[in-house]
């Protein structure tokens, strides 16, 4: 009585699969007009506050420090990608969705790959958005076309590296508090702990020696420098001297490793 | 006629809790095995198991003649799951849920509509079938679940409590989908605590209590196997049910229980009527307000009651 459907190339089953699924995220993304707000309204609120309240304080060495901040903020954005996919897979998880899309014949990696493919349509939102915002309070594009959007597609790797990581604690951690603390726990420090907002110059060496090998330095660094915006007195960790590379490298490692154990932890994951 | 459901051995330790220690099932083609237990049980790691969320520790099983362990993409083409939990989108509408969920099952995009179209109008869902489930009843969500579970026209079903919460009419058209479904050829296994439901759709039934099988049969043989008839008596004071309780047991074949009520007094009695006659002269005689007085065959309650000491309708409420 019943036909079951034909196996499929497995390319074109992800393909079909992922597809099916970026569906279904853009439409929450249409119809929670809130989550939209959230992405675009908050990272301006960033800029405008760290911009104007830090940047009447504080110079950035060879520059104004507005200029200095946006690739800092814009990064920091990206890292907000780990709470926001954790707590999305989570919510599939506990719902029971996770079981229904495990016990139908598709692909599992398609399940994270779709949610982390939709969160990059809201880290790009919220990047233009953001540096509309940064182009009102003075902040310049100074190294060519080419260069700026070798700069965005690092900053979207990262952000894509990030959410891999986000559903990886999602699909670990499940609970929504716990999701929370943890994720706090791990981007505050990652954030403050390097040269994201505050140049190094002025820190003690050892401090100075945490922020320099933190991997978000060599990003933040690498995007300056694309941008052609002012990087601050660069120390001698080789994460900041060669920052293009390494943070290419570091953000490739991190996918490498983050995208294998999150489709680990979904195929073993029942709603409880 | 072929077995659609085997099982052999099951195993399944969480940490210190073992789940389950080795569980034996059969399901013929075309019929429905009632699952029944308690909470925690383990008929829900059962249904997993199964249905290839998740991977026995010990044993093995086969689901449309194909082995869960091993061959999971090939069951999961062949079987529909409805867990617990409404697991639809809410977000989604219900034609979008049932259209994706067509889409996952690689049924083509022309196919899968109408797929959708025509399981919303079996459901009754196609008033509400562009309305955000958001704002679905209880009922609905379930139906909606249910078909889901169906787009595919699954050789197996596996229903894990599909009816718990759901009031008596929902309960009831859920009740006749699930039977339309097996007169088509659909085997079910169907996970309950509702005695009555498994009475209702089950050809034969399990009944399975800390993971593992206690008792396996028909409705009727489970029944038979407890024996005797059953005698309850209402009382209208819980001090003259205790009385009542007292005197019942040293007539009945088993000591008298009292209800949750606190009212009711039941005792297996021996067959025939000497005992039920004997049963009423030793009420008459203590004088006590009886308020009903009725013999019955037992009920699966009772079998489930005689079987683990425990009865299932205090935990399920």
């Amino acid at each position: 009585m019943t036909t079951p459907t034909k196996p499929m190339n497995p390319a074109v089953e992800l393909g079909s699969d992922t597809a099916a699924l970026f569906g279904r995220h853009l439409r929450h993304l249409i119809r929670m007009p809130e989550k939209l707000l959230g992405a675009t309204l908050m990272p301006v609120a960033y800029v405008v506050l760290f911009g104007v309240l830090f940047g009447s304080a504080m110079r950035a060495p060879g520059g104004n420090y507005q200029e200095y901040l946006m690739a800092g903020i814009l990064a920091q954005t990206m890292l907000t990608n780990v709470s926001s996919t954790a707590l999305g897979i989570a919510s599939d998880l506990n719902n029971g969705l996770v079981d229904r899309f495990r016990s139908l014949p598709m692909t599992n990696l398609s399940v994270p790959l779709a949610r982390t493919c939709s969160n990059m349509v809201i880290a790009l939102l919220s990047i233009v958005v953001m540096s509309a915002v940064g182009y009102i309070i003075g902040w310049r594009l100074d190294n060519g076309i080419g260069a700026a959007l070798a700069g965005y597609g690092l900053l979207l790797l990262l952000g894509f590296a990030m959410s891999w990581f986000g559903a990886l604690i999602g699909l670990v951690l499940r609970d929504v508090e716990a999701i929370n603390s943890v994720t706090i726990l791990i981007v505050l420090p990652v954030t403050f702990l390097s040269n994201a907002f505050i140049p190094l110059g002025g820190l003690p060496d050892w401090l100075r020696a945490i922020c320099e090998w933190n991997p978000l330095s060599a990003v933040v660094t690498a995007c300056r420098e694309l941008f052609g915006n002012p990087t601050g007195e660069l120390g001698d960790s080789v994460l900041v001297e060669h920052a293009a590379p390494m943070s290419l490298l570091l953000t490739g490692l991190m996918l490498l490793v983050f995208i294998p154990l999150a489709v680990r932890a979904y195929r073993r994951a029942v709603t409880r | 006629m072929g077995i659609a459901i085997q099982a052999e051995g099951l195993r399944k330790r969480y940490g210190e809790n073992e789940a389950l220690r080795g569980v034996d099932l059969s399901v013929p083609t075309g019929t429905v095995l009632g699952v029944l237990g308690p909470n925690g049980a383990g008929k829900t790691t059962t249904v997993r198991i199964l249905a290839t969320l998740l991977s026995a520790d010990a044993g093995h099983a086969s689901v449309a003649g194909f082995d869960v362990a091993g061959r999971a993409r090939e069951v999961r083409r062949r079987i529909g799951l409805t867990g617990q939990y409404a697991a639809v989108d809410e977000r989604l509408t219900g034609r979008e849920n049932l259209r994706l969920v067509g889409t996952l099952y690689h049924l083509g995009r022309r196919t899968a509509k109408r797929v959708a179209d025509d399981l919303l109008e079996r459901f009754d869902l196609t008033e509400a079938a562009d309305r955000a489930v958001k704002g679905y009843s209880g009922g609905m969500r379930r139906r909606l679940d249910l078909a889901a579970s169906l787009v595919a026209r699954p050789e197996v079903l596996f229903l894990d409590e599909p009816t718990t919460g759901l009031d008596p009419h929902s309960r009831n058209t859920l009740w006749e989908t699930i039977r339309g479904e097996v007169a088509a050829g659909v085997t079910v296994l169907l996970t309950t605590q509702y005695l009555e439901e498994a009475d209702q759709l089950a050809d034969r039934i399990l009944v399975i209590d800390s993971g593992s099988v206690i008792a396996e049969g028909t409705a009727d043989e489970l029944k038979r196997k407890v024996g005797g008839e059953r005698l309850a008596v209402r009382l209208t004071t819980p001090e003259s049910a205790e009385r009542a309780a007292r005197a019942l047991t040293g007539i009945g074949t088993a000591p008298a229980t009292l209800d949750d009520d606190g009212l009711t007094v039941t005792v297996a009695m021996a067959p025939g009527i000497g005992a039920v006659a004997e049963a009423a002269g030793a009420l008459d005689s203590l004088g006590l307000d009886v308020d009903d007085f009725g013999v019955r065959r037992p009920s699966l309650d009772d079998v489930f009651l005689s079987l683990t000491g425990k009865n299932t309708q205090v935990e399920t409420g």
